[in-house]
């Protein structure tokens, strides 16, 4: 099975941190205030930041 | 493996001792300030939404009770809600109660109108709110600027729960006033250094 990884709609993001608190690997982070970005390095895929997501604009996407 | 807890991630107990110290005297709804002025600051000086992401009591309070203590669907915000008209435009119809309320604080505060002890719920009810007044030190107007916080205050909460209960825990996040307020500081302020697409 091909690995997903978390992407996120920056445009649609609200930048509240849900995301940031339930992620295990601390892979997320809002460095300026405007939108969520993701480390994909740290990333593995748990869906846990998808299902948090209060606007529900992060999906799970199969990494190239 | 879940983050260690921080200091910070009590201060939901925060928003709840607020909101139930307006049972008992209205004047505390002046603690309320504190959320609108530290967000500010965090967003002008520091240029990122640290009290959304790290402090916001209220955000705990609704993943607390919408998550842990599972009254929430779960369910996705419809699209709509999460646009940025709908965002803007509940953050500009909540100024424009706000600045309603400040008048109404100063009419008082000028004599020209009489302190109502009540709070209105969702900007239209008036519930009666007069055993948690027993005067003041100073003008009336004191006062009536708590009701008015405090309806703020009381009329987010409830808005707040309806929809942790209708769709996720925290989506008040999506169109707290506040947190629009603070990102679009953050736009402004981060401007020069990337381009916002």
């Amino acid at each position: 099975m091909a690995k997903r990884k978390a992407s996120i709609d920056i445009r649609q993001c609200v930048a509240c941190g849900c995301c940031i608190k339930v992620c295990p690997k601390g892979a997320l982070s809002i460095p300026k205030g405007i939108y969520a970005e993701i480390d994909k390095n740290l990333c593995i895929g748990c869906g846990k930041c998808a299902k948090e997501c209060p606007a529900s604009i992060i999906t799970m996407e199969v990494a190239e | 493996m879940r983050q260690k807890k921080k200091w910070y991630d009590y201060l939901w107990l925060f928003s709840l001792t607020y909101l139930a110290l307006g049972f008992f005297n209205i004047l505390f709804a002046w603690l309320g300030l504190l959320c609108f002025f530290i967000p500010l600051i965090i967003a002008v000086a520091g240029g990122n939404k640290a009290y959304c992401n790290k402090y916001c009591g209220r955000g705990q309070l609704f993943s607390l009770v919408g998550g842990r203590f599972g009254l929430s669907r779960k369910k996705d915000i419809p699209k709509w809600m999460r646009s940025g008209y709908f965002r803007y435009g509940f953050l500009i119809f909540f100024f424009v109660m706000f600045f309603l309320m400040l008048w109404n604080t100063y009419l008082v505060f000028a004599g020209a109108r009489s302190l109502k002890t009540a709070v209105t719920l969702l900007w239209t009810f008036k519930v009666p709110w007069h055993w948690a007044y027993r005067g003041t030190l100073f003008s009336d107007g004191t006062a009536q600027f708590a009701f008015g916080f405090y309806s703020v205050m009381l009329t987010s909460t409830v808005l707040g729960f309806l929809t942790m209960i209708l769709f996720k825990p925290r989506s008040w996040c999506v169109y707290c006033p506040m947190g629009t307020m603070t990102q679009l500081i953050c736009k402004a302020k981060n401007a020069s250094t990337k381009p916002v697409s």
